[in-house]
């Protein structure tokens, strides 16, 4: 088996006695696109900031392309891509300036750059936009420019921070679609999200983290059908809770409620779907079983902050 | 979090190059910003003051206070830059962080924003070094030797500068450092008049302040005498230099990689 591109065991980090990574193993063969989910505050970031180096961990080992982590950090990130989940394109620069800035800090000869830098605006579909300033961009450009800015080292592992939020719908499909074919190119991906069908859609294999801990690891196809029964039904509207009382519960294997929305559960959802239709006050969406499910369930159902 | 020594390295020019690009599209109206400032006090003070006033140890006042405002100026140019404009790329830009995920460690970004400010600190410093020059303020090429006197000196000051930068919550936090450590270093090491003017125990605490000793060097080198107690006013400095660059990098890493 090749080395992994990303190991992880046994770590740990604690704030103020809060323990935010509480004994995480991971592992990213080379190639793999991965998706690390949670609830807010789960210890995602921390897990990232961790793996860069950025910080130390109070106990446990990282290797990321074979460098031990945070001693060889600097060496490790040579080869690292990272799309940070706030904002920090250089507010100073054009787009195209931004990408030779940042690649002189990979200690990138300037010919080298100036070959890349046309694919990478191609690539972003920034080409148009070169000399424009940051502040000209809007929210799906200013993400299409982080990513290029991350793939000016071309690195062979790619970090990338909730990609999509606040992106219109889009925006969002331009950038799974590019990160599909960075996948495609052999390059392994972690991402983290907060949107399951994003996880479901590009990742070959995906971690779900809560309080710091790892609570599921594997393909989502695979969690899913380990995890959660096929067919889901979805109801809502006025009346949905007696409903739910009445004939819910019986008639499902498993029945669950999140905000105004019931969850029935179950091998064959027909005969739920046949009793809802007598009842026109209530909507329902008939559906197989997402990853969602999965996450509800693992994570529970009550609000994070 | 244990103490990791610093590892510095010459990708803190790639932070200076990165300042200076910056730079380059802003530099007239920012030179003028830097330069025209102290000119306006060092010609305003030197010949409308001077006038009234008589030679002051064997030079007039004019050009006792231009070695004076070649410090100040480099002080000042120093400060500005290492705390409002490198508080806006860490802080508000986040420009640090950017740099953070690439093979530039904080000891680089520290690094070079402290050469960078002690750069533009240079052009300021020379800037009035040279008027002072065209003026025939100037003794002999024993002014020289206060070029890299400036340079140091912005390196002080950006390392200062750079300590606020690391412990400040707002721009706001920097009024608090002007207020209370750089105008009364202006007033108290030898700028506009003489030290011994003050009473005993401020010339004293003068001797503390880095100012005093970059003008107890540039003062004499611009008159075309060799000062004394090189050695001292040089370890000073450099004192100053290197303590302040080790604690703004602590400060930072508590601030930043926590």
């Amino acid at each position: 088996m090749p080395t992994p591109h990303l190991q992880v065991r046994g770590l740990r980090k604690s704030y103020d006695g809060n323990e935010v990574v509480a004994g995480l193993d991971l592992e990213l063969e080379p190639g793999v696109c991965f998706g690390l989910l949670g609830p807010n505050g789960a210890g995602k970031t921390t897990t990232l900031r961790l793996c860069l180096g950025l910080t130390d961990p109070d106990s446990g080992e990282i290797a990321m392309l074979g460098h031990p982590i945070p001693r060889e950090a600097r060496e490790a990130r040579q080869e690292v891509g990272v799309v940070p989940q706030a904002d920090n394109l250089d507010p100073d620069f054009t787009v195209r300036e931004n990408l030779q800035v940042y690649g002189r800090y990979f200690g990138l000869p300037r010919a080298e750059l100036d070959g890349r830098i046309p694919e990478l605006l191609d690539f972003a579909e920034l080409a148009a936009r070169a000399d424009s300033r940051i502040q000209a961009l809007s929210g799906g450009m200013k993400r299409r420019l982080a990513l290029a800015r991350a793939l000016v080292n071309d690195p062979r592992l790619l970090f990338l921070d909730e990609p999509t939020t606040g992106l219109d719908p889009q925006a969002r499909h331009l950038i799974w679609e590019r990160l599909r074919s960075l996948a495609r190119q052999g390059r392994t991906l972690l991402l983290t999200t907060h949107f399951m069908d994003e996880a479901e859609r590009l990742c070959d294999r995906v971690a779900i983290m809560d309080h710091g801990r790892k609570i599921a690891d594997g393909a989502p196809r695979e969690l899913i059908a380990e995890h959660i029964e096929p067919q889901v039904v979805e109801v809502y509207g006025d009346g949905a809770d007696e409903w739910a009382e009445t004939f819910g519960r019986r008639m499902s294997e498993r029945c669950e409620k999140t905000g105004e929305t019931v969850f029935c559960y179950a091998h064959d959802a027909d005969p739920i779907v046949h009793r809802l239709e007598r009842d026109a006050q209530l909507r329902y969406l008939h559906r197989p079983a997402n990853l969602e499910d999965l996450f509800l369930k693992l994570t529970g159902r009550e609000l994070r902050d | 979090m244990t103490a990791k020594v610093p590892r510095p390295s010459l990708r803190f020019v790639h932070v200076w190059r990165r300042n200076r690009l910056v730079w380059r599209k802003l530099a007239i109206p920012s030179m003028l910003g830097n330069l025209a400032d102290p000119m306006l006090y060092m010609l305003g003070l030197g010949y409308g003051l001077g006038a009234m006033l008589p030679e002051i140890g064997g030079m007039p006042y004019i050009a006792f206070l231009a070695a004076g405002t070649v410090c100040s100026s480099t002080m000042m140019s120093a400060s500005f830059e290492s705390m409002y404009s490198s508080f806006s790329r860490m802080h508000v830009q986040r420009t640090w962080d950017a740099i953070m995920n690439t093979p530039v460690l904080l000891e680089d970004i520290v690094l070079g924003e402290a050469v960078w400010a002690a750069s533009k600190a240079f052009l300021s410093g020379t800037a009035v070094l040279l008027v002072a020059a065209l003026l025939g303020l100037v003794a002999s090429p024993l002014a020289l030797y206060t070029l890299p006197l400036i340079f140091v000196t912005g390196l002080a000051f950006a390392g200062l500068g750079l300590v606020m930068t690391s412990l400040s919550p707002s721009y706001d936090f920097f009024m608090y450092y002007f207020t209370l450590a750089i105008t009364p270093m202006m007033l108290a090491s030898g700028v506009f008049f003489p030290l011994e003017q003050l009473p005993a125990w401020l010339q004293a605490a003068a001797q503390a302040f880095p100012l005093t000793h970059a003008v107890a060097l540039a003062r004499p080198l611009m008159n075309g005498a060799v000062p004394d107690t090189i050695g001292l006013h040089v370890l000073v400095l450099a004192a100053y230099t290197t303590v302040s660059l080790y604690a703004a990098l602590l400060l930072a890493r508590r601030r930043l990689l926590k």
